[in-house]
């Protein structure tokens, strides 16, 4: 084979691969797809849940739950990937004027330390103060002789978010803290270490330790009543007038069986 | 004939869209990319610890710093165990053992990251916070997990390389009246050196490219590490951390990222094809 023919044969190929690249997007509008709900890795349990019961009543209609974080769900939503961003802390005005939020439940903000750590209470200044790193160790608290390691989350994570809105008010999460990618890994490494404390989803703080808030014990009442301080919603995003099959979907999670689903796994319902 | 000649068409085709992927994946990377380091500046961008997106600050040096010890730290770890093996295992080691001993430890290979992350993360990282201070999530876990991690790498090419060097210098360094150790340390593994070269550098690039492992266990804080027992942020696991949530500039700082990783990885790599082809050609020869 001489030189020539190679060459021609390799700009053919090129052009074959290019082409295959620039048709593949068009691959994906398949027109019966199932309901994709995209975002807050702290939704995401209970979409899954939700979503669970949802396909026994309408099995025509498959869920498909993803996490990522709450920001990644309204890009997903943004992009067309998602019929539904998930989303755990108010929308901005930029996305409240582009993308409509339905509140589907509320949720406390826990903040939590290791079994061993004889600390019950904060109020929010002290919590401020561990978190930007004006406080170091537990004993100015009045804790032991422990050096404090606070626990954050990821940029772009709900959680965080709404944590450095209902805490930190505008004061920035010390660089030195570490930071870990969902509520699993936070209450993980929570559970692990005696000098941690972290913030999460009160909603999946079940077997670790809960401290109360300016005096408040966190719990289902105290978040419902408006008592605990520390409290933000559970968005369903939506772009436009949903597809029909997602709207059912948010109707069901609306409706007063899903609604109840909720409750029983730590949520508050909406009124 | 034709039949062949088509075949051989298609299979062309189906490697050349090969590379045209990892082509177009290039291009789009740096065209992301390098806008934010020109308007950065080259200098501030590499060289500055100062990574607030929402700012307008993108200095990568810490990550730089934290890509580089934790590697680093895998491939003391990784680097003598792997070679340690591989010499073992082609020199001392009797032949049955080999036989089981080899395919073991490539298999480490095949175990997805996030498990070894979950080891990491359940088992050393406590450990090192009870017995080392600190809070366990540090650049020596994430050095540890990955030394694991490259291990397998590292033994099997040392291997052939070690495996590679003819039997007649043993035979040669036995006459002269070297003992076996002494044979090995300073005519074989001289004889191999570039071969383990190589692999040591091969290993380096699965190390500094590894993520899910590494947010796992590395802590992921935005301060420069002072020790081995401080948390790190590297390069890939910012680029995870933040992608889901980075929209303009932020989004094509990490894209810029990615540029500072393709190069690092390309060097890294061309390294190891110049060693091993120096390799090559020095065999062609003899």
């Amino acid at each position: 084979m001489d030189w020539s023919l190679k060459r021609l044969w390799l700009v053919f190929c090129l052009a074959v691969a290019l082409v295959l690249v620039m048709v593949c997007p068009g691959c994906k509008n398949r027109s019966r797809r199932a309901v994709s709900v995209v975002g807050s890795t702290s939704i995401q349990p209970f979409a899954e849940l939700l979503a669970g019961e949802f396909h026994k009543k309408a099995p025509d209609i498959e869920i498909d739950v993803q996490g990522g974080g709450s920001t990644a769900g309204i890009q997903a939503l943004a992009t067309g990937i998602a019929d539904i961003g998930t989303c755990s802390r108010s929308l901005s005005t930029e996305e409240a004027a582009l993308y409509k939020g339905i509140v589907i439940a509320r949720d406390g903000l826990a903040v939590v330390v290791h079994q061993s750590n004889p600390i019950n209470g904060l109020t929010r200044q002290q919590i401020q103060d561990i978190f930007s790193g004006k406080i170091t160790n537990w004993r100015d608290v009045g804790g032991p002789d422990m050096v404090v390691r606070p626990v954050s989350r990821e940029e772009g994570s709900g959680t965080r978010e709404a944590f450095t809105k209902l805490v930190m008010d505008n004061v920035l999460v010390a660089s030195s803290a570490l930071t870990q990618e969902s509520n699993g890994a936070v209450k993980e490494l929570v559970r692990g270490d005696p000098g941690a404390i972290g913030y999460m989803s009160l909603g999946l703080s079940g077997g670790i330790k809960c401290l109360s808030i300016d005096g408040v014990v966190p719990s289902a009442s105290t978040v419902a009543s408006g008592q605990y301080p520390l409290v933000r919603p559970f968005l369903f995003v939506v772009k436009g007038a949903p597809r029909p099959e997602a709207q059912r979907f948010i109707d069901f999670v609306l409706s007063s069986q899903g609604q109840r689903l909720l409750e029983s796994e730590g949520l508050v319902k909406v009124q | 004939m034709k039949r062949e000649k088509i075949i051989s068409v298609v299979l062309a085709m189906v490697a050349m869209s090969g590379i045209a992927g990892l082509a177009l994946i290039t291009a789009y990377i740096f065209k992301e990319g390098l806008p934010i380091i020109v308007r950065v500046g080259l200098k501030d961008f590499l060289l500055s610890g100062d990574w607030h997106p929402l700012e307008g600050k993108f200095g990568i040096f810490s990550w730089i710093v934290g890509s580089l010890a934790v590697t680093l730290g895998a491939m003391i770890i990784g680097g003598l165990l792997g070679l340690s093996c591989a010499v073992v295992l082609t020199q001392f080691c009797p032949r049955r053992l080999v036989v089981v001993l080899k395919p073991a430890i490539e298999l480490l290979a095949g175990i997805p990251s996030v498990v070894y992350g979950f080891m990491g993360v359940m088992i050393l990282v406590p450990w090192i916070r009870q017995h080392l201070g600190g809070p366990g999530l540090s650049v020596l876990a994430a050095a540890v997990v990955l030394g694991i991690m490259v291990l397998p790498t590292v033994t099997s090419i040392s291997m052939d390389a070690l495996r590679a060097v003819p039997r007649s210098y043993r035979d040669g360094s036995i006459a002269l009246g070297a003992t076996g150790w002494q044979t090995t340390h300073m005519v074989i593994l001289k004889a191999a050196k570039s071969g383990i070269m190589a692999s040591l550098i091969l290993g380096m690039g699965r190390a500094i490219g590894e993520t899910m492992a590494v947010i796992m266990v590395a802590g992921n804080t935005l301060d420069l590490p002072h020790g081995i027992l401080d948390p790190v942020r590297t390069l890939t696991s910012n680029i995870a951390l933040e992608m889901s949530y980075a929209s303009g500039d932020h989004r094509k700082a990490l894209f810029a990222t990615g540029v500072v990783l393709f190069v690092i990885i390309m060097i890294l790599n061309s390294i190891a094809l110049a060693v091993s082809s120096k390799r090559a050609r020095k065999a062609g020869v003899r």
